[in-house]
Protein backbone atom coordinates (compact mmCIF):
# COMPACT_ATOMS: atom_id res chain seq x y z
CA UNK A 1 0.00 0.00 0.00
CA UNK A 2 1.26 3.62 -0.69
CA UNK A 3 1.80 5.81 1.91
CA UNK A 4 -0.64 7.89 2.83
CA UNK A 5 -0.05 11.79 2.89
CA UNK A 6 0.35 12.36 6.35
CA UNK A 7 0.73 16.54 6.76
CA UNK A 8 3.91 18.05 7.28
CA UNK A 9 4.22 20.95 10.54
CA UNK A 10 4.91 24.23 9.25
CA UNK A 11 5.06 27.67 11.37
CA UNK A 12 1.39 27.60 11.47
CA UNK A 13 0.36 23.98 11.75
CA UNK A 14 2.55 22.61 14.07
CA UNK A 15 1.03 23.12 17.46
CA UNK A 16 -2.26 21.75 16.56
CA UNK A 17 0.51 18.91 15.34
CA UNK A 18 1.81 18.67 18.45
CA UNK A 19 -1.18 19.30 20.23
CA UNK A 20 -2.98 15.97 18.81
CA UNK A 21 0.32 14.18 19.22
CA UNK A 22 -0.92 14.09 23.08
CA UNK A 23 -4.34 13.91 22.00
CA UNK A 24 -5.33 17.63 22.72
CA UNK A 25 -7.62 19.43 20.15
CA UNK A 26 -5.77 23.08 19.93
CA UNK A 27 -7.31 26.06 17.68
CA UNK A 28 -6.73 29.88 17.41
CA UNK A 29 -7.91 32.32 19.10
CA UNK A 30 -7.48 36.53 18.11
CA UNK A 31 -6.68 38.34 21.17
CA UNK A 32 -7.78 41.27 19.92
CA UNK A 33 -11.19 40.55 18.78
CA UNK A 34 -11.63 37.44 20.50
CA UNK A 35 -12.77 35.04 16.97
CA UNK A 36 -11.75 31.43 17.46
CA UNK A 37 -10.08 30.17 14.41
CA UNK A 38 -8.87 26.96 12.14
CA UNK A 39 -7.41 25.93 10.00
CA UNK A 40 -4.87 28.03 11.66
CA UNK A 41 -2.91 31.22 9.94
CA UNK A 42 -0.54 33.91 10.58
CA UNK A 43 -3.32 36.41 11.15
CA UNK A 44 -6.41 36.96 12.21
CA UNK A 45 -8.85 36.25 9.63
CA UNK A 46 -11.40 38.05 10.84
CA UNK A 47 -10.24 41.43 12.51
CA UNK A 48 -6.81 40.74 10.52
CA UNK A 49 -5.00 41.52 14.35
CA UNK A 50 -1.66 42.47 14.02
CA UNK A 51 -0.98 40.18 16.96
CA UNK A 52 -0.64 36.47 15.57
CA UNK A 53 -3.90 34.45 17.09
CA UNK A 54 -2.92 32.77 20.55
CA UNK A 55 -3.57 28.75 20.83
CA UNK A 56 -6.20 27.21 23.31
CA UNK A 57 -7.07 23.67 24.15
CA UNK A 58 -10.66 23.20 22.35
CA UNK A 59 -13.31 21.29 24.52
CA UNK A 60 -13.03 18.93 21.89
CA UNK A 61 -17.06 18.51 21.75
CA UNK A 62 -18.84 19.58 18.06
CA UNK A 63 -21.93 18.78 15.95
CA UNK A 64 -21.61 16.92 12.42
CA UNK A 65 -22.35 19.64 9.81
CA UNK A 66 -22.03 16.88 7.17
CA UNK A 67 -20.64 13.57 6.26
CA UNK A 68 -19.44 11.45 3.35
CA UNK A 69 -19.11 7.54 2.81
CA UNK A 70 -16.09 7.58 0.30
CA UNK A 71 -16.54 4.48 -1.79
CA UNK A 72 -13.88 5.57 -4.58
CA UNK A 73 -9.94 6.63 -3.36
CA UNK A 74 -8.64 9.52 -3.97
CA UNK A 75 -5.75 7.77 -4.47
CA UNK A 76 -3.82 4.40 -4.14
CA UNK A 77 -3.04 5.22 -0.88
CA UNK A 78 -6.38 5.32 0.09
CA UNK A 79 -7.38 2.31 -1.86
CA UNK A 80 -7.13 -0.27 0.75
CA UNK A 81 -9.30 1.87 3.28
CA UNK A 82 -12.35 2.59 1.44
CA UNK A 83 -15.22 2.71 2.32
CA UNK A 84 -14.84 5.07 4.95
CA UNK A 85 -16.39 8.17 6.20
CA UNK A 86 -15.32 12.10 6.79
CA UNK A 87 -17.54 14.16 8.38
CA UNK A 88 -16.77 17.91 8.45
CA UNK A 89 -17.72 19.06 12.49
CA UNK A 90 -18.57 22.23 13.71
CA UNK A 91 -16.59 22.58 17.24
CA UNK A 92 -18.42 24.23 20.11
CA UNK A 93 -15.97 27.01 19.87
CA UNK A 94 -17.24 27.60 16.29
CA UNK A 95 -14.58 26.56 13.26
CA UNK A 96 -14.63 23.80 11.80
CA UNK A 97 -12.66 20.35 11.21
CA UNK A 98 -13.02 18.06 9.08
CA UNK A 99 -12.49 14.04 10.55
CA UNK A 100 -13.08 10.21 10.33
CA UNK A 101 -15.60 9.12 11.62
CA UNK A 102 -15.42 6.45 14.10
CA UNK A 103 -17.66 3.41 15.81
CA UNK A 104 -21.38 3.21 16.07
CA UNK A 105 -21.56 6.80 13.79
CA UNK A 106 -19.94 5.70 11.28
CA UNK A 107 -22.52 3.24 10.53
CA UNK A 108 -25.28 5.97 10.91
CA UNK A 109 -24.32 9.45 10.45
CA UNK A 110 -26.54 12.35 10.86
CA UNK A 111 -26.48 15.80 10.64
CA UNK A 112 -26.57 17.48 13.98
CA UNK A 113 -25.65 14.72 16.08
CA UNK A 114 -23.27 15.45 18.81
CA UNK A 115 -19.70 14.22 18.28
CA UNK A 116 -16.49 14.27 20.53
CA UNK A 117 -13.28 14.55 18.94
CA UNK A 118 -10.53 12.01 19.07
CA UNK A 119 -7.17 11.03 17.66
CA UNK A 120 -5.42 8.25 16.17
CA UNK A 121 -2.04 7.31 17.32
CA UNK A 122 0.54 9.21 16.36
CA UNK A 123 2.28 8.03 12.93
CA UNK A 124 5.36 8.60 10.87
CA UNK A 125 8.41 11.15 11.49
CA UNK A 126 6.56 13.86 12.33
CA UNK A 127 4.31 12.05 14.77
CA UNK A 128 1.15 13.09 13.09
CA UNK A 129 -2.06 12.28 14.55
CA UNK A 130 -5.28 12.71 12.60
CA UNK A 131 -8.54 13.34 14.16
CA UNK A 132 -11.53 11.35 14.07
CA UNK A 133 -14.57 11.52 16.16
CA UNK A 134 -17.03 9.39 17.76
CA UNK A 135 -20.81 9.57 18.76
CA UNK A 136 -20.90 12.10 21.92
CA UNK A 137 -21.12 9.62 25.18
CA UNK B 1 -22.89 48.66 -21.00
CA UNK B 2 -19.65 47.04 -21.36
CA UNK B 3 -17.77 47.00 -24.73
CA UNK B 4 -16.45 44.28 -25.22
CA UNK B 5 -17.75 41.55 -27.79
CA UNK B 6 -16.55 37.48 -28.41
CA UNK B 7 -15.93 37.47 -31.91
CA UNK B 8 -14.54 34.22 -32.42
CA UNK B 9 -14.92 30.18 -31.03
CA UNK B 10 -13.56 27.48 -31.83
CA UNK B 11 -12.89 23.70 -30.41
CA UNK B 12 -11.19 20.14 -30.87
CA UNK B 13 -13.20 16.68 -30.62
CA UNK B 14 -13.73 15.84 -26.67
CA UNK B 15 -13.44 12.85 -25.63
CA UNK B 16 -10.06 10.30 -25.63
CA UNK B 17 -8.16 11.80 -28.43
CA UNK B 18 -4.55 9.50 -28.53
CA UNK B 19 -1.90 11.49 -29.86
CA UNK B 20 -3.21 14.30 -28.20
CA UNK B 21 -0.81 17.29 -26.23
CA UNK B 22 -1.57 19.76 -24.36
CA UNK B 23 -0.37 22.55 -26.57
CA UNK B 24 -1.46 20.40 -29.69
CA UNK B 25 -4.81 21.11 -28.47
CA UNK B 26 -4.70 24.54 -27.39
CA UNK B 27 -3.45 25.40 -30.93
CA UNK B 28 -6.13 23.47 -32.90
CA UNK B 29 -8.80 26.08 -30.95
CA UNK B 30 -7.12 28.92 -31.41
CA UNK B 31 -6.73 28.26 -35.03
CA UNK B 32 -10.30 27.50 -35.36
CA UNK B 33 -11.51 30.82 -33.17
CA UNK B 34 -9.44 32.91 -35.57
CA UNK B 35 -11.06 31.17 -38.61
CA UNK B 36 -14.39 31.86 -36.89
CA UNK B 37 -14.02 35.58 -36.15
CA UNK B 38 -11.75 36.19 -39.97
CA UNK B 39 -8.61 37.15 -38.10
CA UNK B 40 -5.43 36.56 -38.27
CA UNK B 41 -2.69 35.48 -35.53
CA UNK B 42 -0.87 38.46 -35.88
CA UNK B 43 -4.36 40.42 -34.91
CA UNK B 44 -4.08 39.21 -31.83
CA UNK B 45 -2.36 41.11 -29.09
CA UNK B 46 -3.64 39.73 -25.84
CA UNK B 47 -3.67 35.94 -25.12
CA UNK B 48 -4.61 34.43 -21.83
CA UNK B 49 -4.26 30.80 -20.92
CA UNK B 50 -5.50 28.70 -18.19
CA UNK B 51 -3.47 25.51 -16.60
CA UNK B 52 -2.19 22.44 -17.87
CA UNK B 53 -2.18 18.47 -15.76
CA UNK B 54 0.05 16.73 -18.59
CA UNK B 55 2.72 19.89 -19.15
CA UNK B 56 2.04 21.71 -16.53
CA UNK B 57 4.51 25.13 -15.95
CA UNK B 58 4.87 28.12 -14.11
CA UNK B 59 3.96 30.68 -17.44
CA UNK B 60 1.63 28.77 -19.26
CA UNK B 61 1.05 31.61 -21.46
CA UNK B 62 4.05 32.02 -22.80
CA UNK B 63 4.78 28.61 -23.61
CA UNK B 64 1.62 28.53 -25.53
CA UNK B 65 2.64 32.12 -27.27
CA UNK B 66 6.35 30.45 -28.09
CA UNK B 67 4.56 27.11 -29.09
CA UNK B 68 1.72 28.84 -31.34
CA UNK B 69 4.15 31.31 -32.45
CA UNK B 70 3.41 34.83 -31.73
CA UNK B 71 4.48 37.44 -29.73
CA UNK B 72 1.65 39.72 -28.22
CA UNK B 73 1.69 42.84 -26.53
CA UNK B 74 0.10 41.29 -23.48
CA UNK B 75 -0.64 37.36 -21.92
CA UNK B 76 -1.33 35.60 -18.60
CA UNK B 77 -1.91 32.48 -17.55
CA UNK B 78 -5.29 32.75 -14.67
CA UNK B 79 -5.59 29.48 -12.30
CA UNK B 80 -9.10 29.85 -10.97
CA UNK B 81 -9.96 26.02 -11.70
CA UNK B 82 -13.57 25.17 -13.29
CA UNK B 83 -14.06 29.30 -13.28
CA UNK B 84 -11.20 30.24 -15.08
CA UNK B 85 -12.71 30.32 -18.70
CA UNK B 86 -15.61 32.78 -17.30
CA UNK B 87 -13.19 34.78 -15.31
CA UNK B 88 -10.69 34.74 -18.28
CA UNK B 89 -13.36 35.92 -20.81
CA UNK B 90 -13.68 38.44 -17.96
CA UNK B 91 -10.34 39.81 -17.39
CA UNK B 92 -10.60 39.99 -21.61
CA UNK B 93 -13.31 41.77 -21.72
CA UNK B 94 -11.50 44.23 -19.13
CA UNK B 95 -8.36 44.67 -20.77
CA UNK B 96 -10.30 45.50 -24.49
CA UNK B 97 -12.43 48.37 -22.78
CA UNK B 98 -9.42 49.82 -20.67
CA UNK B 99 -7.70 50.11 -24.23
CA UNK B 100 -4.93 47.83 -23.60
CA UNK B 101 -5.92 45.19 -26.27
CA UNK B 102 -7.63 45.13 -29.43
CA UNK B 103 -8.10 41.27 -29.95
CA UNK B 104 -7.47 38.82 -26.80
CA UNK B 105 -7.43 35.06 -27.44
CA UNK B 106 -8.67 33.24 -24.44
CA UNK B 107 -7.35 29.70 -24.97
CA UNK B 108 -7.68 26.68 -22.95
CA UNK B 109 -6.81 22.80 -23.22
CA UNK B 110 -5.05 19.68 -21.52
CA UNK B 111 -5.29 15.96 -22.69
CA UNK B 112 -6.88 14.85 -19.08
CA UNK B 113 -7.63 11.74 -19.92
CA UNK B 114 -5.17 10.02 -22.35
CA UNK B 115 -2.25 12.10 -21.07
CA UNK B 116 -2.83 11.37 -17.36
CA UNK B 117 -5.57 8.02 -16.99
CA UNK B 118 -8.13 8.84 -14.68
CA UNK B 119 -6.14 7.25 -11.65
CA UNK B 120 -3.97 10.09 -11.95
CA UNK B 121 -6.14 12.97 -12.94
CA UNK B 122 -8.82 11.80 -10.04
CA UNK B 123 -5.15 11.98 -7.34
CA UNK B 124 -4.27 15.07 -9.35
CA UNK B 125 -7.68 16.64 -8.71
CA UNK B 126 -7.61 15.79 -4.68
CA UNK B 127 -4.68 17.95 -4.46
CA UNK B 128 -7.17 20.99 -4.65
CA UNK B 129 -7.94 19.71 -0.75
CA UNK B 130 -5.92 21.19 2.11
CA UNK B 131 -2.84 19.89 2.45
CA UNK B 132 -2.71 19.75 6.47
CA UNK B 133 -6.27 19.30 7.51
CA UNK B 134 -8.04 17.80 4.59
CA UNK B 135 -6.08 15.42 2.29
CA UNK B 136 -4.47 13.37 4.86
CA UNK B 137 -8.05 12.10 5.77
CA UNK B 138 -8.71 10.75 2.09
CA UNK B 139 -10.74 13.33 0.41
CA UNK B 140 -11.13 13.32 -3.41
CA UNK B 141 -13.09 16.17 -5.12
CA UNK B 142 -16.00 14.21 -5.28
CA UNK B 143 -16.32 13.97 -1.43
CA UNK B 144 -15.89 17.63 -1.20
CA UNK B 145 -18.75 17.93 -3.28
CA UNK B 146 -20.65 15.17 -1.81
CA UNK B 147 -20.16 16.85 1.56
CA UNK B 148 -21.63 20.37 0.68
CA UNK B 149 -24.57 17.96 -1.61
CA UNK B 150 -25.64 16.52 1.98
CA UNK B 151 -26.06 19.54 3.76
CA UNK B 152 -28.08 21.25 0.96
CA UNK B 153 -30.02 18.04 0.78
CA UNK B 154 -30.73 17.91 4.54
CA UNK B 155 -31.12 22.04 4.64
CA UNK B 156 -33.62 22.23 1.80
CA UNK B 157 -35.04 19.33 1.65
CA UNK B 158 -33.64 18.05 -2.14
CA UNK B 159 -33.58 14.36 -2.89
CA UNK B 160 -31.14 12.22 -4.64
CA UNK B 161 -33.71 12.17 -7.77
CA UNK B 162 -33.46 15.52 -7.88
CA UNK B 163 -29.63 15.45 -8.11
CA UNK B 164 -30.36 12.74 -11.04
CA UNK B 165 -32.43 14.56 -12.85
CA UNK B 166 -29.35 17.56 -13.47
CA UNK B 167 -27.70 14.02 -14.76
CA UNK B 168 -30.57 13.00 -17.22
CA UNK B 169 -31.49 16.60 -18.45
CA UNK B 170 -27.45 17.40 -19.44
CA UNK B 171 -27.91 13.84 -21.08
CA UNK B 172 -31.19 14.94 -22.62
CA UNK B 173 -28.95 17.86 -24.09
CA UNK B 174 -25.86 15.98 -25.25
CA UNK B 175 -27.60 13.27 -27.17
CA UNK B 176 -28.93 16.38 -29.45
CA UNK B 177 -25.01 17.28 -30.15
CA UNK B 178 -22.91 14.97 -32.40
CA UNK B 179 -19.46 16.12 -30.97
CA UNK B 180 -20.64 15.39 -26.95
CA UNK B 181 -18.43 12.70 -24.79
CA UNK B 182 -21.49 10.90 -23.70
CA UNK B 183 -24.55 11.02 -26.00
CA UNK B 184 -26.56 7.58 -25.25
CA UNK B 185 -30.05 8.91 -23.12
CA UNK B 186 -30.08 7.96 -19.22
CA UNK B 187 -32.94 7.60 -16.81
CA UNK B 188 -32.83 9.06 -13.00
CA UNK B 189 -33.43 5.10 -11.88
CA UNK B 190 -30.29 4.85 -13.83
CA UNK B 191 -27.91 7.68 -12.00
CA UNK B 192 -29.72 6.35 -9.04
CA UNK B 193 -28.35 2.69 -9.22
CA UNK B 194 -24.99 3.63 -10.87
CA UNK B 195 -22.23 2.93 -7.96
CA UNK B 196 -21.54 5.19 -5.04
CA UNK B 197 -18.08 7.74 -5.38
CA UNK B 198 -18.63 9.25 -2.30
CA UNK B 199 -22.32 8.88 -0.89
CA UNK B 200 -24.75 10.66 -1.89
CA UNK B 201 -22.69 11.00 -5.26
CA UNK B 202 -23.09 8.61 -7.23
CA UNK B 203 -20.96 7.55 -10.74
CA UNK B 204 -23.51 9.89 -13.05
CA UNK B 205 -23.63 12.65 -10.65
CA UNK B 206 -20.14 13.00 -11.44
CA UNK B 207 -18.47 15.11 -14.59
CA UNK B 208 -16.77 13.38 -16.94
CA UNK B 209 -12.71 13.01 -17.38
CA UNK B 210 -11.50 14.54 -20.79
CA UNK B 211 -9.21 14.98 -23.57
CA UNK B 212 -10.05 18.92 -25.76
CA UNK B 213 -9.20 22.42 -25.84
CA UNK B 214 -11.79 25.55 -26.45
CA UNK B 215 -10.85 29.44 -27.15
CA UNK B 216 -12.52 32.28 -27.62
CA UNK B 217 -11.52 35.51 -29.18
CA UNK B 218 -12.64 38.43 -26.86
CA UNK B 219 -12.65 42.40 -29.05
CA UNK B 220 -13.07 45.94 -28.23
CA UNK B 221 -16.43 46.98 -29.64
CA UNK B 222 -15.00 48.69 -32.49
CA UNK B 223 -12.53 45.97 -33.48
CA UNK B 224 -15.59 43.49 -33.46
CA UNK B 225 -16.95 45.22 -36.62
CA UNK B 226 -13.89 42.98 -38.54
CA UNK B 227 -15.10 40.08 -37.56
CA UNK B 228 -18.30 37.84 -38.77
CA UNK B 229 -20.53 36.68 -35.52
CA UNK B 230 -19.93 39.00 -32.74
CA UNK B 231 -21.85 38.42 -29.77
CA UNK B 232 -22.06 41.31 -26.95
CA UNK B 233 -20.83 40.81 -24.00
CA UNK B 234 -23.20 42.43 -21.92
CA UNK B 235 -22.31 42.20 -18.06
CA UNK B 236 -19.45 40.07 -15.86
CA UNK B 237 -19.08 39.07 -12.22
CA UNK B 238 -16.83 37.47 -9.78
CA UNK B 239 -16.85 36.28 -6.18
CA UNK B 240 -14.36 34.99 -3.92
CA UNK B 241 -15.36 33.52 -0.44
CA UNK B 242 -12.71 30.55 0.11
CA UNK B 243 -10.75 28.10 -1.09
CA UNK B 244 -10.93 25.05 1.40
CA UNK B 245 -14.22 23.21 2.41
CA UNK B 246 -13.16 23.42 6.03
CA UNK B 247 -12.85 27.43 5.99
CA UNK B 248 -15.98 27.89 3.87
CA UNK B 249 -18.28 30.46 5.65
CA UNK B 250 -21.10 28.12 4.57
CA UNK B 251 -21.60 24.65 3.45
CA UNK B 252 -25.02 26.01 1.58
CA UNK B 253 -24.29 29.31 0.44
CA UNK B 254 -21.97 30.72 -1.67
CA UNK B 255 -20.34 33.06 -4.07
CA UNK B 256 -23.14 32.39 -6.96
CA UNK B 257 -25.59 34.69 -5.82
CA UNK B 258 -23.26 38.24 -5.42
CA UNK B 259 -21.11 36.54 -8.75
CA UNK B 260 -24.64 36.46 -10.46
CA UNK B 261 -25.68 39.71 -8.94
CA UNK B 262 -22.72 41.54 -10.16
CA UNK B 263 -23.14 40.27 -14.13
CA UNK B 264 -26.89 40.70 -14.15
CA UNK B 265 -26.76 44.57 -12.39
CA UNK B 266 -24.23 45.66 -14.97
CA UNK B 267 -25.88 44.00 -17.62
CA UNK B 268 -29.25 45.62 -16.69
CA UNK B 269 -31.44 42.20 -16.79
CA UNK B 270 -32.74 39.73 -14.07
CA UNK B 271 -32.89 35.93 -14.31
CA UNK B 272 -36.19 35.55 -15.23
CA UNK B 273 -34.90 37.58 -18.73
CA UNK B 274 -32.54 35.04 -19.71
CA UNK B 275 -33.15 32.84 -22.95
CA UNK B 276 -30.52 30.02 -22.11
CA UNK B 277 -28.05 28.80 -19.47
CA UNK B 278 -24.81 27.32 -19.27
CA UNK B 279 -24.23 26.33 -15.75
CA UNK B 280 -21.20 24.77 -14.24
CA UNK B 281 -21.83 20.98 -13.54
CA UNK B 282 -18.51 19.42 -11.83
CA UNK B 283 -21.43 17.53 -9.97
CA UNK B 284 -24.88 17.18 -10.03
CA UNK B 285 -24.85 19.25 -6.84
CA UNK B 286 -23.42 21.82 -8.61
CA UNK B 287 -25.55 22.72 -11.13
CA UNK B 288 -28.69 22.33 -9.08
CA UNK B 289 -27.24 24.79 -6.02
CA UNK B 290 -26.13 27.41 -8.59
CA UNK B 291 -29.58 27.20 -10.46
CA UNK B 292 -31.20 27.54 -6.75
CA UNK B 293 -28.55 30.79 -5.51
CA UNK B 294 -28.67 32.46 -8.89
CA UNK B 295 -32.02 33.34 -8.67
CA UNK B 296 -33.25 30.72 -11.46
CA UNK B 297 -35.41 28.78 -8.86
CA UNK B 298 -36.71 29.13 -5.11
CA UNK B 299 -34.59 26.75 -3.05
CA UNK B 300 -35.27 23.34 -3.09
CA UNK B 301 -37.19 23.52 -6.50
CA UNK B 302 -34.67 23.23 -8.77
CA UNK B 303 -35.06 19.54 -9.10
CA UNK B 304 -39.13 18.92 -9.28
CA UNK B 305 -38.63 21.55 -11.80
CA UNK B 306 -35.76 19.41 -13.83
CA UNK B 307 -37.80 16.49 -13.40
CA UNK B 308 -40.87 17.96 -15.13
CA UNK B 309 -38.37 19.00 -18.36
CA UNK B 310 -37.54 22.61 -16.93
CA UNK B 311 -34.29 22.50 -18.07
CA UNK B 312 -34.93 21.07 -21.81
CA UNK B 313 -35.51 22.98 -24.74
CA UNK B 314 -38.47 24.70 -24.65
CA UNK B 315 -38.45 24.40 -20.69
CA UNK B 316 -38.76 27.39 -18.44
CA UNK B 317 -34.67 27.42 -18.51
CA UNK B 318 -33.23 25.45 -21.47
CA UNK B 319 -29.52 24.97 -19.38
CA UNK B 320 -26.19 23.09 -20.60
CA UNK B 321 -27.40 22.30 -23.98
CA UNK B 322 -24.13 21.12 -25.33
CA UNK B 323 -24.53 18.16 -22.48
CA UNK B 324 -22.37 20.22 -19.80
CA UNK B 325 -19.28 18.86 -17.87
CA UNK B 326 -21.08 15.67 -17.10
CA UNK B 327 -22.23 14.81 -20.72
CA UNK B 328 -20.38 17.14 -23.17
CA UNK B 329 -16.67 17.01 -21.76
CA UNK B 330 -14.40 17.92 -18.96
CA UNK B 331 -10.69 18.21 -20.08
CA UNK B 332 -10.04 21.24 -16.77
CA UNK B 333 -9.96 24.50 -17.48
CA UNK B 334 -11.44 24.16 -21.85
CA UNK B 335 -14.68 22.51 -19.85
CA UNK B 336 -15.37 25.78 -18.11
CA UNK B 337 -15.23 27.60 -21.27
CA UNK B 338 -17.19 24.85 -23.46
CA UNK B 339 -20.04 26.71 -21.69
CA UNK B 340 -18.99 29.68 -22.72
CA UNK B 341 -18.84 28.53 -26.77
CA UNK B 342 -22.10 27.05 -26.83
CA UNK B 343 -23.74 30.36 -25.05
CA UNK B 344 -21.87 31.74 -28.23
CA UNK B 345 -23.71 29.25 -30.72
CA UNK B 346 -27.12 29.21 -29.51
CA UNK B 347 -27.04 33.32 -29.57
CA UNK B 348 -26.12 32.87 -33.10
CA UNK B 349 -28.25 30.93 -33.92
CA UNK B 350 -26.53 27.86 -34.77
CA UNK B 351 -26.53 25.09 -32.54
CA UNK B 352 -28.84 23.22 -34.72
CA UNK B 353 -30.71 20.23 -33.26
CA UNK B 354 -30.00 22.03 -29.78
CA UNK B 355 -31.20 25.24 -30.77
CA UNK B 356 -33.47 27.11 -28.37
CA UNK B 357 -35.45 28.89 -30.52
CA UNK B 358 -35.37 32.83 -30.53
CA UNK B 359 -32.13 32.72 -27.67
CA UNK B 360 -31.47 36.65 -27.45
CA UNK B 361 -29.85 36.54 -23.69
CA UNK B 362 -27.77 33.58 -22.27
CA UNK B 363 -26.39 33.67 -18.98
CA UNK B 364 -23.06 31.39 -17.82
CA UNK B 365 -21.81 30.52 -14.95
CA UNK B 366 -18.53 28.66 -13.33
CA UNK B 367 -16.96 28.27 -10.25
CA UNK B 368 -13.76 26.54 -9.17
CA UNK B 369 -12.40 25.21 -6.10
CA UNK B 370 -14.99 23.69 -3.90
CA UNK B 371 -17.72 26.27 -4.88
CA UNK B 372 -15.22 28.51 -3.78
CA UNK B 373 -14.40 31.06 -6.70
CA UNK B 374 -17.66 32.58 -8.86
CA UNK B 375 -17.38 33.91 -12.34
CA UNK B 376 -20.98 34.80 -14.13
CA UNK B 377 -21.49 36.13 -17.68
CA UNK B 378 -24.37 37.87 -19.51
CA UNK B 379 -24.18 37.45 -23.24
CA UNK B 380 -26.55 38.81 -25.58
CA UNK B 381 -27.39 38.77 -29.38
CA UNK B 382 -25.66 41.32 -31.26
Amino acid sequence: MAQTPLPVPNAESRPFWEGAARGVLRIQRCAACGAAQFPPRALCGHCHAKAPPRWEEACGRGVIASHTTVHRAPSAAFRDEVPYTLALVTLAEGPRLLVRLRGAMAEAPRIGAPVVIGFDPPAGPDAIALPHAEAAP
Amino acid sequence: MMRAAITGIGETAVGELPGSSCMGLHSEAALRALEDAGLSPDDLDGVLCAYSFTEPHLMLASVFCESFGIQPAWSAAIQCGGATGCVAVMQAAALVEAGLCRHVLVVMGDNRLSGLSRDRAVAALAEVGHPQFERPLGVSIPALYALVAQAYMHEYGVTEEHLAAMAVSCRTHAARHPGAQMRAPITVEEVLRSRVIASPLKLLDCCLISDGGAAAIVSAADAARDTRRPVRLLGTGQKTTHEHLIAAPSLTAFGCREAAEQAFGRAGVSPADVDVAEIYDSFTITLLLELEAIGFFEKGEAGPAALAGALDLGGRLPCNTHGGLLSFAHPGAAGGLFHVLEAVRQLRGEAEARQVTGAELAYVHGDGGILSTHAALVLGRA
